[in-house]
């Protein structure tokens, strides 16, 4: 279309023949608009003007554009009864969006409804298309018509020598220079990362963040209301879940206590791990890193019959017998665990941090 | 027909629009341009309409969206909640969640706002999906068009990240416990990951830092590079003129349609409307995201039942089928989320940008195309199309295994060895299939849900019937007169071959058209012109 590379000149095509063709003084654009005002859309002009298609002036009629296109017919040029007809269909339509405008106004002013307020405005917006859609169908002149596409995919061979010429024009100077064209592409790397810096201050230093909780030598567990846990609060075959009273609300620092209860006597851990647990009367007092190995979600289910901690995120599956080894789903390590021991005060309390960072992995976590 | 009177109000309304018409012409000498951009054509397809309904839903997600960020308090800081949603009364939250439970239950439809918005975002989403699959299918991102097919890749890919990032906004249960698993990809980057996530986040998980700049970042740095990129997109579709289907009187250098004035725009500004009474529809009636229910998030807490929005379904699916495998060695770790989280997508997404060159390779075909292939005619595309369909499918079925676990009764660990299995062997399925069906419909060369229309059927003097068709403008699959009749047709070879064989097939077909069979293809005499080789 013209839109796209007008009065080029470079495509001179031969004079067009065909009688429709002829007629009209395609060179002159001015005269579409300098119609008499008398001209209707019944008129010939409209459809045997080339530009319409596709066609740019001078260039001949493709073969592939018919030329008796007919751009004025509509559905009822010769039924004004269905005309009619279609008019009142499409105000009935119009008005009901009305009145849902009206209603919106009303609903919202009595308090609002969401379900009111979205029926009404679906309700509205339809019609308000429905409308739309027959004032297309019924109502609009002219229906599909085939143009050129025009020759506008690739430009001349001329047009794109001469425009690498002109961009050689300005980049030349610097690429004759040798020294010039290296010094502005290490200007511009060193630079261009130099104006980068600003972005480190998003955060701060990693330095050993990921692998630190706030857990140490003796550091009492609490609940989540900040209060000290007792291995008499937990029953058995019950979970806690517990922080380190240094800082309560360290998220990497939430730590699972159980109960194993009945089961005590199946739980053996290595001889590394044996002094870890608390052991009371009403069952073996375990803790575990809530945080899961795999996505860092919590690993807050405890299934009491197979023992079994699932992550509901990604269905991890650690068995907390087996020091929660996981042995189902995409955890790749063991819940690291939490060694316990009870201070003077009778409360439970951390005997160091974890031997290991807790929660998913990462490349310097080693 | 017309009166004198109304002729004289049609004239007095000429003149007044020329007045306004001849204002801008004399600033901007634009009637030319506007008169050949009115002229402009539009194919009609309802597959064309899919791309529309994605933009409409865009503009429904920006006005709606201004509205919410009147209302949203981009904070993380702690308040405790005393409104009048007693369930949540006393509880602790953050500024931004106890916003978006004022925005739902205070602000008059500031609800129906905030579903319209997100049920906007849902649809969007499906709609650019969708599209994709248009483009892939029927081969629009042939030359010239493969860089649209990257800008709209990229656009794919933003706006996935502006849908996660405003699901994330709420600060609920829900959407927390989804940006822990993504700070636990991001940390799994090998390298710099742990960087990354601290920058991102402002330090540790959680932080307050992360909720107000997902804000700007929801609200200013996607929206602009999406505005960006479809700006873009829309130039060059406007630049290229729109591909179309190959049917009787379309070629590769016409194109046939509606108008953009006025056929065109009032059908499409029809479409705009039905798009948001759809989208009203699903706000008024359909729930989405009850984030009271959800709750606020605490990183210690998350409910069972947790999945995305639909279009990250497939990467969580991805993180749960995922075998425990994680590398260590030489000090340093490649953990687990990696896999799922970075490199599947990333290697997805690198055959998605380097399909229109791999595509150019097997088919052997560097030419420019303005007419599209239909999905049979090309059974490897098609099939590859599905197999990675049946891949997503999969992956997002395995975001489910907890709810599809408990509904049918099946353990999820039986489930996921399922889709794990499936993830393997049901995109080869399904490519193949996709194969067979596309090679058993060309034999039929008629339309799989559609029956014959037009074609006129001749009787010759020998008693034979011939169809007349459009030698010279190519035959339309859908034109075929008759199929399934190739005995009787087998005579038509002779003529029908040279045309059959060579009409927009690829030589990977050609046993297909050749011997008793091509009597259909004869029926589209010299069909789709010869758009390949």
């Amino acid at each position: 279309m013209s839109t796209d590379q007008p009065t080029t000149g470079h495509r001179p095509g031969p004079e067009p023949a065909g009688p429709h063709y002829s007629e009209q003084d395609h060179g002159e654009q001015e005269q579409l608009f300098d119609l008499p005002p008398s001209t209707s859309p019944d008129s010939e002009s409209y459809h045997l003007d080339p530009t319409h298609f596709g066609i740019e002036p001078g260039e001949p009629w493709p073969e592939d554009v018919p030329r008796d296109q007919d751009d004025t017919w509509w559905r009822y040029r010769d039924d004004p009864a269905g005309a009619r007809k279609a008019e009142i269909k499409i105000a009935f339509m119009w008005i009901i969006t009305l009145l849902c405008g009206l209603g919106l106004a009303v609903i919202y002013v009595m308090g609002g409804d969401p379900q009111i307020e979205g029926g009404l405005l679906a309700l509205g917006f339809f019609c308000l298309g429905v409308g739309f859609v027959w004032w297309a169908r019924d109502l609009l002149p002219g229906h599909d018509v085939t143009a050129s596409r025009g020759h506008h995919s690739q430009s001349t061979e001329a047009y794109r020598t001469t425009v690498v010429a002109s961009l050689g024009r300005g980049l030349e100077p610097i690429a004759r220079r040798p020294f010039l064209g290296k010094a502005l592409g290490l200007v511009g790397g060193v630079f261009g990362v130099c104006i980068l810096f600003p972005l480190a201050s998003l955060g701060p230093r990693l330095h050993n963040g990921l692998a630190k909780t706030a857990w140490g030598r003796n550091t009492r567990l609490v609940d989540e209301n900040g209060r000290p846990v007792r291995p008499s609060d937990i029953d058995p075959n019950g979970i806690l879940t517990v922080f380190p009273q240094t800082n309560p609300g360290d998220p990497q620092g939430a730590t699972l206590l159980i109960n194993l209860g009945p089961a005590s006597n199946d739980y053996k851990p290595p001889l590394s791990r044996s002094t870890w647990k608390i052991d009371t009367p009403s069952g073996t007092i375990i803790a575990f890193s809530k945080i899961c190995t795999h996505a860092g979600c919590p690993v807050g289910l405890y299934n009491t019959i197979a023992h079994e901690l699932v992550c509901p995120c990604h269905q991890s599956t650690f068995n907390v017998l087996q020091d929660c080894k996981p042995v189902f789903g995409p955890a790749p390590r063991s819940l690291p665990q939490l060694a316990l021991a009870v201070d003077t005060d009778g409360y439970l309390v951390s005997q160091t941090g974890y031997d290991q960072p807790v929660g998913p992995g990462y490349w310097g976590r080693g | 027909m017309s009166t004198t009177a109304e002729r004289r109000a049609a004239d007095q309304r000429q003149k007044l629009e020329k007045a306004g018409l001849d204002f801008v012409d004399d600033r901007f000498g634009s009637s030319r341009w506007l008169q050949s951009a009115m002229d402009k054509i539009f194919p009609d397809h309802w597959s064309f309409m899919v791309g529309e309904i994605a933009m409409y839903s865009l503009i429904v997600l920006i006005i709606t969206g201004i509205y919410l960020a009147l209302f949203y308090v981009p904070s993380g800081a702690e308040v405790v909640y005393h409104g009048s949603y007693k369930p949540l009364d006393g509880q602790t939250m953050s500024e931004a969640y106890q916003s978006v439970i004022n925005l739902s239950f205070h602000v008059r439809a500031g609800l129906v706002m905030r579903q319209v918005h997100h049920w906007a975002a849902i649809v969007f989403l499906a709609a650019v999906c969708f599209h994709l699959c248009r483009i892939f299918f029927s081969g629009a991102f042939r030359r010239p068009r493969e860089i649209n097919w990257t800008i709209g890749l990229l656009l794919l890919i933003v706006v996935m990240l502006e849908g996660f990032s405003g699901y994330s906004l709420p600060d609920d249960l829900l959407s927390g416990t989804g940006l822990r698993v993504v700070y636990s990809i991001v940390e799994s980057i090998p390298v710099i990951g742990g960087w990354v996530a601290y920058d991102l986040w402002g330090g540790a998980f959680p932080g307050t830092t992360l909720i107000p700049r997902l804000f700007v970042v929801h609200e200013f740095l996607f929206p602009l590079v999406i505005v960006g990129l479809l700006t873009a997109h829309l130039a060059i579709l406007w630049r290229q003129k729109h591909t179309d289907f190959p049917a009787p009187g379309k070629t590769e250098t016409n194109i046939v349609g509606s108008r953009l004035w006025p056929q065109y725009a009032i059908k499409s500004g029809a479409l705009f409307m039905m798009v948001i009474a759809v989208l009203c529809l699903l706000a008024g009636f359909f729930q989405v995201n009850p984030i009271w229910i959800y709750g606020p998030y605490t990183p210690y807490n998350v409910s069972a039942g947790s999945q995305p929005d639909w279009y990250v379904g497939w990467l969580d699916g991805a993180l749960r089928i995922m075998p425990h495998w994680e590398f260590r060695s030489f000090g340093v770790e490649i953990p687990n989320p990696f896999f799922p989280g970075i490199l599947i997508p990333g290697v997805l997404f690198g055959i998605m940008f380097a399909w229109p060159f791999i595509d150019r390779k097997i088919y052997n075909d560097e030419g420019p195309h303005n007419l599209l292939n239909y999905p049979r005619d090309r059974p490897f595309r098609t099939a590859v199309g599905v197999a990675a369909l049946v891949f997503f499918s999969d992956l997002t079925m395995a975001s489910g295994t907890d709810l599809i676990g408990n509904n049918l009764h099946i353990s999820y660990e039986r489930l996921i060895d399922i889709l794990q299995y499936g993830a393997i062997i049901g995109p080869i399925v399904g490519g193949i299939i996709a194969y067979k069906v596309c090679v058993a419909l060309q034999r039929t060369s008629a339309h799989p849900i559609q029956k014959p229309i037009g074609g006129v059927i001749v009787r010759g003097a020998d008693g034979s019937y011939h169809t007349l068709g459009d030698t010279d403008h190519g035959g339309d699959h859908d034109g075929a007169a008759t199929n399934g009749h190739g005995a009787e047709d087998e005579h038509l070879d002779g003529e029908g071959d040279g045309a059959g064989n060579g009409h927009g097939r690829p030589a990977e077909e050609e046993t297909v058209g050749a011997g008793g069979t091509s009597g259909a293809s004869a029926h589209s005499a010299g069909s789709s012109p010869p758009t390949d080789d």
